[in-house]
């Protein structure tokens, strides 16, 4: 009885594969002759990197193998270190050709304000990836310079961040910037058919979403307190555990899903109800983040998203989102509906790497002139992820409004490696842990 | 997988005490010992997971497919004589309840918990380097309890293994192709272990028409003529080779080949058997081989990428074997048989 497309014949074509068609190996396309629009006016695009980590590394990769004159010329980060490991990487990747990595000596940056000294000699479009409570002061600055903007997600860590960001993007618009953010699921075919569908009803109208990124956690902190040399050192090389930095996990990962339901609601939550903790990752090293939260958004038209997100090993893990409808219900992630009438559909077509697609998209919008203005969504879904955050940690719904009403600011107010962090540990190394309940957040 | 039946569990201490006999018998004796290879059931200090193990009786077979096989390929043949000596492979797959001690710590912390003391093995298997946490989670919502673990590299497949055998304090690694290969045909000379009709595969294999979009639990079809589960489908199997397209070529006309191994010198493409979950039934031959890619990580969105996860081979697992003769040092340095960490490994 159930009707199916499962026809098709794509399957993955793994089996022989005896080459490598490495994503950074692509071959250097033709631009053809129309005229190409961008900062320097010539066909070359100079690309900046600030934030030199494991996925900036890999997003300027990406950056360099799309298909125009594209060269890394800059960089910058906050620690040598990290910059020297990732211009290596950088020239390994792109040993075939080499001229698209030419970082010269005086175009690299190292510390607090290499950001602006990068953006401050001359690159046409800059990546922004250094951990996201950074962001809304890269941004700033690069709008204001008048380049492209890549930046990854989340671009916030607090409610002041996304204001920033937001009123940023309005600037960035009016110059006609081209803004991409890290949410490659909107540059992934699967989701794109799939939400497509969605909206048109394939599922008759959406009355709940559910998602979840539930797994064993990240990575294990990098660097121990005793060898720092400061507490500010300690808290940048082990960001992922402080709020300031990361937003905790439902901002740095769970946004993915969060964002998800928003763009298949076209809307933005209008209050948090959320529950969490820290049960099991509790040692002092841990910084300050929870290890679950369990978040009950509502929309304005009372639709309701279901969100979890765990850093617990050995529980039930998911990294997906769903929707149901009046007419049937739908794995998002997985691609897949089925009414209750009993049709079933499922994404068949090609899939690419969401994470070079997302350069493509953006670098041809540079190339051709094209508006591209992503950092809206981007901010409010991470509004989103961080209005979950003050509801679990209060213990209390917050609304939307009263949230983008306050002026809490978690970042430092000033950037050296001596200065103090909003949040510093107690005589014991532990760190103040937010109490439902008990914690004001707003 | 998990429900280990009463009789195995009985005979499991006897098993252990056999195994010591073995190893502590001159090698020459290890034929005769060979006939003594019986099932036994492994189990994972300090949890609650074992695994069992099922004799491979050594010998001869013909490597690869013949000229008139359907949908044969190029790279299985020409077909070469291989002898094997006994081992014990994996009647299951590795699952996730197996794997994921290594790869998080649950032993450890278990341990921890329970107040309990670290023997000179559990030392041994605390210092084997354990992964990295995956960024996101590598089962896909495709199930836990009871699947094949999946996604990891071929280098995490054989550290699993090294940190297995530190953990029991029995020999294990992965099979070489060739071991592999012998272990599925299982004695056959057909397609599969079971003959030449790929329609009796709903029996002993889950493969793209009846898998519903996901890998299954292990153990639920017929296992083949040696009592091994899932060796057609469910998942693809690492195995220790270097994938060379023409490997055969080179080996052919060499006579019986002992031991034949590609050692890995390049990390792409390294060879899978056995077929899985995700493909059609030609995959699924006792012959055919897959090699591994670098679009395998194509979703990994770091550089470097990691060294442990290929975030797309939703379709790869493996499982384990122990050889009766345990290999020298220097027999595991000149056939790869460690696992060889970059030095750079950073994440």
């Amino acid at each position: 009885m159930t009707q199916s497309n499962n026809q098709s014949t794509s399957r993955r074509d793994f089996l022989k594969t005896t080459t490598a068609t490495a994503v950074g190996t692509g071959i250097l396309a033709s631009l053809g002759s129309a005229a190409h629009v961008h900062a320097s006016g010539d066909d070359q695009i100079k690309v900046g990197l600030v934030g030199c980590g494991g996925r900036g590394t890999g997003a300027a990769s990406q950056a360099l193998s799309t298909k125009g004159n594209v060269k890394l010329e800059a960089m910058a980060d906050a620690f040598k270190d990290r910059m020297d490991s990732s211009l290596s990487n950088l020239q390994k990747q792109f040993s075939g050709r080499p001229e698209r990595v030419d970082v010269a000596e005086e175009k690299k940056f190292v510390g607090f304000d290499a950001y602006q000294k990068l953006l401050d000699s001359g690159v046409d479009v800059v990546i922004l990836a250094t951990p996201p409570g950074f962001r809304p002061i890269h941004f700033e600055a690069a709008v204001n310079k008048g380049v492209h903007i890549f930046m990854e997600k989340p671009v916030a860590t607090d409610v002041t961040g996304v204001k920033k960001v937001l009123e940023a993007a309005k600037k960035a618009k009016e110059k006609n910037l081209a803004v991409g953010v890290g949410l490659q699921r909107h540059h992934q075919a699967p989701y794109i058919e799939t939400i497509k569908r969605l909206k048109d009803g394939a599922i008759g109208d959406i009355t709940s979403m559910r998602c979840y990124w539930n797994s064993g956690g990240v990575w294990e902190p990098r660097l121990a307190r005793e060898d720092a040399k400061s507490e500010m050192e300690y808290q940048m090389r082990n960001w992922y555990y402080y709020n300031w930095l990361c937003g905790d996990h439902i901002n740095e990962q769970h946004i993915h899903n969060i964002d998800v339901c928003n763009w298949l609601k076209d809307d933005f939550p209008v209050k948090a109800y959320g529950m969490g903790g820290r049960q099991v990752r509790t040692d002092k090293k841990y910084g300050e983040i929870f290890d679950h939260f369990a978040v009950e958004f509502v929309y304005a038209d009372d639709t309701r998203m279901y969100s979890q997100c765990r850093h617990i090993r050995n529980c039930w893990n998911s990294v997906t989102e769903h929707a149901q409808g009046t007419k049937g219900s739908c794995d998002i992630s997985g691609a897949k509906y089925e009414t209750d009438a009993g049709y079933k559909w499922k994404y068949r077509g090609k899939k690419a790497n969401p994470y070079q697609v997302e350069h493509d998209d953006l670098f041809a919008a540079i190339y051709n002139g094209t508006p591209y203005n992503e950092a809206e969504y981007g901010a409010k879904s991470t509004m989103t992820s961080i209005l979950g955050r003050l509801a679990t940690y209060s213990g209390k719904p917050v609304t939307w409004d009263e949230a983008m009403a306050s002026n809490v600011d978690l970042m430092p107010k000033e950037f050296s490696w001596e200065a103090t962090p909003v949040t510093v540990p107690d005589e014991n190394g532990f760190y103040p842990i937010p109490t439902p309940g008990v914690s004001k957040v707003l | 997988m998990l429900s280990v039946c009463r009789s195995s569990l009985l005979m499991q201490g006897k098993f252990a005490f056999l195994a010591a006999m073995l190893f502590s018998v001159s090698l020459a004796n290890a034929g005769d010992k060979a006939k003594e290879m019986k099932p036994y059931t492994e189990k994972i200090a300090n949890t609650d997971v074992s695994f069992d193990m099922v004799p491979i009786p050594g010998g001869e077979f013909i490597m690869g497919s013949p000229a008139n096989e359907k949908n044969r390929e190029d790279d299985e043949g020409p077909q070469i004589k291989v002898k094997v000596d006994p081992f014990w492979m994996g009647k299951h797959e590795v699952t996730w309840n197996e794997y994921d001690i290594w790869s998080f710590n649950l032993d450890i912390q278990r341990r921890k918990l329970l107040r309990g003391k670290s023997d000179a093995k559990e030392k041994a298997a605390d210092a084997v380097t354990r992964p990295t946490k995956p960024y996101t989670d590598m089962t896909f919502d495709m199930g836990h309890d009871g699947y094949p673990a999946i996604c990891m590299t071929q280098l995490a497949a054989k550290t699993y293994c090294k940190w297995l055998s530190e953990k029991t304090g029995h020999y294990y690694r992965l099979p070489t192709e060739a071991e592999w290969e012998y272990a599925c045909r299982a004695g056959t000379t057909t397609a599969y272990s079971f003959g030449d009709n790929p329609e009796k595969l709903d029996d002993y294999a889950w493969h793209y028409a009846n898998c519903d979009d996901t890998y299954q639990k292990v153990g639920q079809k017929k296992p083949n003529p040696w009592g091994l589960y899932d060796m057609h489908g469910n998942v693809s199997e690492w195995v220790l080779d270097q994938y060379i397209p023409d490997a055969y070529k080179k080996w052919s006309g060499k006579g019986t080949l002992k031991f034949p191994i590609n050692v890995p010198t390049t990390l792409y493409p390294r060879v899978a058997k056995g077929g899985s979950w995700d493909d059609e039934p030609e995959a699924l031959r006792s012959a055919n081989r897959i090699a591994s890619s670098s679009d395998w990580k194509i979703q990994d969105p770091q550089i470097p990428q990691s060294i442990w996860y290929h975030t797309d081979a939703i379709m790869v697992g493996f499982r384990v074997v122990r050889p009766l003769k345990v290999p020298t040092a220097e027999e595991r340095k000149k056939y790869g048989l460690d696992p060889a960490i970059p030095e750079d490994e950073g994440r």
